[in-house]
């Protein structure tokens, strides 16, 4: 009787260690930047190449960097869903234009509708890999001392800005 | 005397850092570096391996520190702060990859022993047999 359980007792160890793996996100790398002043940075505004953008234009505000590109698919399907959450006017949103062409970021901001406060253009994704970006769209909170408080690695959606976003943010204001 | 100098300024731009070619000991350490940087698109490639856009700045990144006489170390170091230990492509032993690295040692233990009790309780079986 004892013996035969061992056989089924295995299984269901197996069957549990499986389960687990199934539920992990192996897409999602943990960011070892949370917690850590975000990388300064000054860079060409995608609007305006004659204006520049850093960080430490936003000190005092908790603000959200969104991480986007003309050429990523994820970013197009992101995009109405950022919109919605420029529009809510919860905390201004900042993108950073990686490995773009001018032309086609600024065309794409005036086909779509542009989300964003003000876009930093980043063309040769050097300040992407300060960020360590691998996988656009990514978005970072930022607080009020310019420390990354969260990254969402892929599109944002009502469920993330609903779960994780605005509750964090909220938070972040009254501190 | 205008000749002279003409050749001078001519041998300058031949001998600067721009006109040479890949110094070949700078590739070798560039490319042992990036056998070992996991390509963050394509997960189960070293950045060597990966032509995604991001694998080639990555290496583009080894290539310029080392030029500016970085040191190996510093590299890595480099691309941790970034992207976690998870951009090693051999993760390092630590509390938290214990089991990872030991797991199956600890299950080959396991075995054995199990084993060798197996073993000696047939044995005994057998001996109570014969007599």
């Amino acid at each position: 009787m004892k013996r035969s359980l061992l056989p089924l007792g295995f299984f269901l160890l197996l069957a549990l260690f499986l389960g687990i793996g199934l539920r992990l996100k192996p897409q999602e790398i943990p960011s070892p930047l949370i917690d850590k002043p975000a990388p300064a940075f000054t860079l060409p505004q995608v609007e305006d190449a004659g204006k520049v953008f850093q960080p430490q234009d936003m000190r005092g505000k908790v603000w959200i960097l969104n991480v986007w590109a003309s050429w990523c698919a994820p970013c197009r399907a992101e995009h109405p869903v950022l919109l919605e959450f420029s529009r809510l006017g919860a905390a201004p949103v900042v993108g950073l234009n990686y490995t773009d062409k001018r032309a086609d970021s600024q065309k794409w901001l005036q086909d779509f509708g542009n989300p964003y406060q003000v876009s930093a253009f980043d063309s040769d994704g050097r300040i992407g890999i300060e960020y360590g970006v691998y996988g656009v769209p990514e978005t970072f909170v930022i607080d009020k001392r310019g420390v990354i408080r969260l990254k969402h690695t892929g599109p944002i959606t009502q469920a993330v800005i609903r779960d994780k976003l605005l509750p964090l943010i909220r938070e972040l204001n009254h501190a | 005397m205008l000749e002279r100098l003409r050749a001078t300024v001519l041998l300058l731009i031949l001998c600067s850092p721009a006109m040479a070619g890949p110094d070949p000991a700078l590739e070798l350490r560039a490319a042992r570096l990036e056998q070992q940087l996991r390509c963050l698109v394509c997960q189960n490639q070293t950045i060597a391996d990966s032509q995604a856009q991001l694998a080639l700045d990555l290496k583009q990144q080894v290539r310029e520190q080392l030029a500016r006489g970085r040191s190996e170390q510093d590299v890595i170091d480099f691309m941790v702060q970034r992207y976690g230990d998870f951009v090693l492509y051999k993760p390092p032993v630590k509390p938290a990859t214990w089991l990872l690295w030991f797991g199956p040692f600890v299950l080959l233990a396991g075995g054995l022993v199990a084993l060798l009790l197996t073993l000696r309780k047939r044995a005994t079986l057998i001996e109570e047999d014969e007599i």
